[in-house]
């Protein structure tokens, strides 16, 4: 029977090609592969793959739901951070990231047909541009993690030092990306103090180990949610030191505080997922690089990136530009081996800058700050938060008087809520520890909620 | 007649007014507002002068991105025929489950009792994916294909540094592979080792001989290759790279060639990655999402240690009823901070599920003979077009046509035959690739394609060989029907002119900053 993906498999058709072909038999195509390593039709149809048989819409549909249907929906969104963050995707996002046109495109090697889809991506470009006040953003990495990963790769060969500052309070999964992409070429990351009361990194502590440092990185925030005050002091030691600045960021905060551009950062990155994109579980999530304007950073940029330019009507137009730097042409040489990247999350996050706007994100960055504080002065009334005392936006850390783990299970088997990361293990934290997050998506109630719930399982 | 919609659409920076909005925030409670006092944040953090961000309502966005989505060009237009890209109809019932609103606010830490639904189909996913490619065990973890080659690279490294072997720094890669294998083998810190292509399409297997010695790490190979042909010699190559002590990577972006016949686990290979969104049916998203998951044999490293043990990210396993997630106990570690990518993972799971494995070889079967029925089309009926390598034999998933002869003949290039494609309301394929073909056009049709269609593209081809001899210069004319006409590319890429931001634009015009 003929298959609704794939028309040619309608018996007529199919005979008609091989006609063509002057073939008795499909066999005859795959003459070429020697019989010890051919299965017969009968030997691949009998796999475990699949369910034996070809499965209709509805089947498929009724499955589907069924495994959906174990997925757990909770009392409140989690109250959860750690890199990405718990966000309202409009459905305007969803209309437009769903559009077969770009859904369903390649990447746009033919600008001249593509040009909806370049647009959008040098809109990309360009609105995180403007938020990070970065001259050079590329169309995307797969995520902040291995953003950060392909920046430290970059400081290395613009500077030729293998040799990475890091807070101690660095991200531990961003970390462990950075340390899979480094253990290939014999580079190490050193932890800068980070200061105990304050969460801010440790000057004195930095200035010692800057010599030979290749780049130093600073989050901003902080894994902990700490906004770094000395973010452009540490800037100005790491350029001393001759070493590139590195500085991951949390996008829609950047609307509120100084960006990157502004605090004298060579490269910024960071997790593009708070723009808009559902959680989903770990990804397809962004990946964000930026440079500032500068002839050797540009040449050694991973990624692909869309320029303006016209045609030879004299039109504006957009095309691929800088591919020199690419794998397709530079292969061994290549500044990355980056091809697929996450370009229809790109315009996911074009998009909700733009319904968004000047005002929008500023404002969402200031409900998410209003928010957050409100949580941590209530739960303060229970416990110790927040237990830094540096300002911060999303996530702050909070101080248990039993171990995070067993709080955070209690919480949900009782009442169903998803509370905060365990810090057990990380930097100088204890069990008692727990990073809390809290955006948008959180109202008052579920705020209220965890608080008397906490309050009830201590 | 194809006309491509030419909407002069503005920037978005040029669009909307001040004041204007496309999104409303939830209402702040008063007793927030009352309790935390006013917004504050230190001088040294204040952002003094907001993003240059536009000012649009929800309307004006809606109708921008339309209008661009008509300037795009995808599966569900036309033929998107780009060798090695495997551009399949994306099935419409995925889309439903991922993008599931289930899925909105599921954190990567979410507690696997609350997903047993979603582990137990990556899971299933994962064994499905050992059986297609006869592989032990997959990791779902990486990101896309070249993530998942930088994997199975840096497993061939821990592989050898785990067995005492560091003097194993060699990686060969053939000449024909895609550009992304020796990017690979120089990320994972190899000295890359490029082996060239014999005239029948098969690798040089003398020039491997000769190649591998006590530092080759292993090989990088791409079967059925980026010429559309299945590498007859592809065991004795295994055989060669293994007595000499290396490992055998298959690049698995042409699985869609062999799919129902031969499996890479059948053919020698230790390691190979696949890309979902090519064999598998996600979308491409304009050049992302993709997921890239790599799988292993059950082969010993060293002392107990089992190349699944080297495997990247997570594996999901069953343990007493109960899905769960596991760090392999050697792992090469984690390629991007979380699972993995659960939209093309969810869409590939639907593709597989709703075909089976006799689907999929029907599928397999189609793709083939679509790429030679396509070939016979422009062989029997051409003057000039030829296909260079392994002359009458099978092409598989792709086939690879030199426009060489008729670029020497008219001057007409296979970029000019690209753009006169895209005139007909065709995508083009991919072009100048493999770099051992002389003004290449690469060929994949996948099972997706209607006769009608390969027919009609066929047709286009030829026509345009005629109007190359007639009147070569119209072709240098074209595209015409398309949004914009070509490219200065020449201006694009200038350090005085590039333009890779609207700020790098406006910069430039009030003289802050000057070219690269």
């Amino acid at each position: 029977m003929a298959h609704p993906w794939v028309p040619n498999s309608a018996e007529e058709v199919k005979r008609e090609m091989m006609k063509a072909l002057g073939i008795e038999s499909i066999e005859e195509l795959y003459s070429d592969i020697p019989s010890s390593v051919k299965m017969s039709p009968e030997e691949w149809d009998s796999l475990p793959v699949g369910f034996g048989r070809t499965l209709s819409e509805q089947e498929i549909r009724r499955h589907m739901d069924d495994l959906f249907a174990k997925v757990e929906e909770l009392r409140t969104p989690p109250f959860m951070g750690g890199g990405v963050l718990p966000r309202y995707v409009p459905e305007a996002v969803r209309a437009i990231v769903t559009r077969s046109e770009f859904l369903t495109a390649y990447t746009p090697y033919q600008a001249e047909i593509s040009q909806g889809l370049l647009q959008a991506l040098f809109e990309y470009q360009s609105l995180m541009a403007e938020l990070l006040e970065m001259e050079v953003v590329n169309s995307s990495m797969y995520d902040g993690s291995s953003a950060l990963a392909e920046a430290f790769l970059m400081a290395m060969r613009v500077t030729g030092r293998k040799k990475f500052l890091v807070p101690e309070t660095m991200n531990p999964r961003h970390r462990k990306v950075v340390e899979t992409y480094l253990s290939a070429h014999g580079s190490v990351m050193e932890e800068v103090r980070v200061d105990r009361e304050s969460g801010y990194l440790d000057l004195e502590d930095l200035g010692k180990k800057l010599e030979g440092a290749a780049a130093v990185y600073l989050e901003y925030p902080h894994y902990t949610g700490v906004v770094d005050v000395n973010a452009a002091a540490v800037g100005e030691m790491a350029h001393r030191a001759k070493a590139l600045y590195v500085v991951g960021v949390e996008p829609v905060s950047m609307s509120i505080l100084k960006p990157p551009g502004a605090l004298g950062a060579d490269i910024a990155v960071g997790e593009g997922q708070p723009l808009g994109l559902p959680l989903s579980y770990g990804g397809p999530y962004l990946g964000i690089f930026a440079i500032r304007w500068d002839r050797e950073l540009v040449r050694q940029m991973p990624g692909r990136i869309v320029g303006l330019t016209t045609s030879r009507d004299g039109d504006e137009a957009f095309t691929l530009v800088l591919q020199t730097r690419e794998q397709h042409i530079r292969r061994a040489r290549a500044t990355s081996n980056i091809t697929t990247n996450e370009a229809l999350m790109a315009i996911a996050a074009a998009a909700y800058m733009s319904l968004l706007g000047k005002e929008g994100l500023a404002e969402l960055a200031r409900h998410c700050w209003y928010k957050s504080h409100y949580a941590a002065k209530r739960l303060s009334e229970v416990i110790e938060a927040p237990l830094l005392k540096g300002d911060f936006v999303y996530e702050f850390v909070a101080r248990l008087p039993k171990t995070a783990r067993e709080v955070r299970r209690e919480l949900l088997r009782k009442k169903g809520i998803l509370v905060g990361i365990p810090l057990e293990g990380h930097a100088w934290f204890g069990e008692r520890d727990l990073l809390i997050a809290v955006t948008e998506v959180h109202s008052k109630e579920d705020i209220d909620l965890l608080v008397s719930s906490v309050k009830e399982v201590l | 007649m194809f006309r491509q919609a030419r909407w002069e659409e503005p920037l978005v920076f040029q669009l909307g007014r001040k004041g204007r909005r496309g999104f409303l925030l939830p209402r702040l409670e008063e007793e927030i507002e009352a309790l935390v006092g006013e917004f504050r944040l230190p001088e040294a953090l204040r952002r003094e002068i907001g993003p240059e961000l536009p000012s649009l309502s929800e309307v004006e966005v809606i109708r921008h991105f339309t209008r661009l989505s008509h300037m795009s060009y995808g599966v569900d237009l036309g033929p998107v025929p780009l060798g090695s890209c495997t551009m399949k109809y994306n099935p419409k019932i995925a889309m439903r489950y991922a993008f599931h609103e289930k899925l909105s606010l599921l954190h990567p830490l979410a507690e696997e009792d609350l997903l047993q639904g979603l582990l137990e189909l990556l899971h299933r996913l994962q064994g499905w994916l050992e059986a297609i490619t006869g592989m032990d065990a997959c990791s779902l973890h990486p990101a896309a294909g070249s993530q998942g080659e930088l994997a199975g690279a840096l497993m061939i490294r821990k592989y050898h540094q785990m067995r005492g072997e560091l003097e194993r720094d060699e990686i060969i890669v053939p000449d024909s592979a895609h550009g992304t294998n020796p990017a690979t083998g120089t990320m994972a810190g190899f000295k890359v080792i490029e082996v060239p292509t014999a005239e029948d399409g098969n690798i040089d297997v003398e020039a491997i001989r000769a190649s591998v010695g006590p530092r080759t790490a292993g090989i990088m190979a791409t079967v059925p290759s980026t010429l559309g042909l299945f590498d007859e010699r592809a065991l004795e190559i295994a055989e060669i790279v293994h007595k000499a002590g290396g490992l055998v990577y298959h690049d698995g972006a042409n699985l869609n060639g062999i799919l129902g016949r031969t499996r890479p686990g059948d053919l020698g290979a230790d390691i190979v990655h696949l890309n979902l969104h090519k064999t598998f049916s996600s979308p491409h998203g304009g050049g992302g999402p993709g997921a890239g998951p790599v799988c292993v044999k059950d082969r010993e490293v060293v002392g107990g240690v089992r190349l699944p043990d080297l495997l990247p990210g997570f594996r999901v396993v069953k343990e007493g009823g109960s899905y769960r997630l596991r760090v392999p106990s050697s792992s090469v570690g984690f390629l991007r901070a979380w699972f993995g990518n659960i939209a093309p993972l969810v869409w590939a799971y639907v593709y597989i599920a709703s075909m089976g494995a006799k689907g999929l070889r029907e599928a397999g079967e189609i793709a083939v003979l679509n790429t030679n029925y396509f070939a016979h089309l422009i062989t029997s009926r051409s003057k000039t077009y030829s296909i260079p390598y392994g002359a009458g034999r099978p092409r598989k998933h792709e086939v690879v046509i030199s426009a060489q002869r008729l670029q020497e003949e008219t001057g007409v290039t296979a970029e000019d035959l690209a753009k006169g494609l895209l005139d007909a309301g065709f995508y083009a394929p991919t072009i100048y690739f493999p770099l051992i073909v002389k003004e290449a056009l690469m060929v994949e049709f996948t099972e997706s394609e209607t006769k009608e269609n390969i027919d009609a593209y066929a047709a286009r081809l030829l026509e345009l060989e005629e109007k190359a001899f007639e009147r070569p210069e119209e072709l240098k004319d074209m595209p015409k029907n398309t949004a914009k006409t070509r490219m200065d590319n020449a201006r694009a890429n200038h350090p005085r002119s590039v333009t890779p931001s609207w700020r790098v634009k406006v910069l430039r015009e009030k003289g802050v900053i000057s070219g690269l």
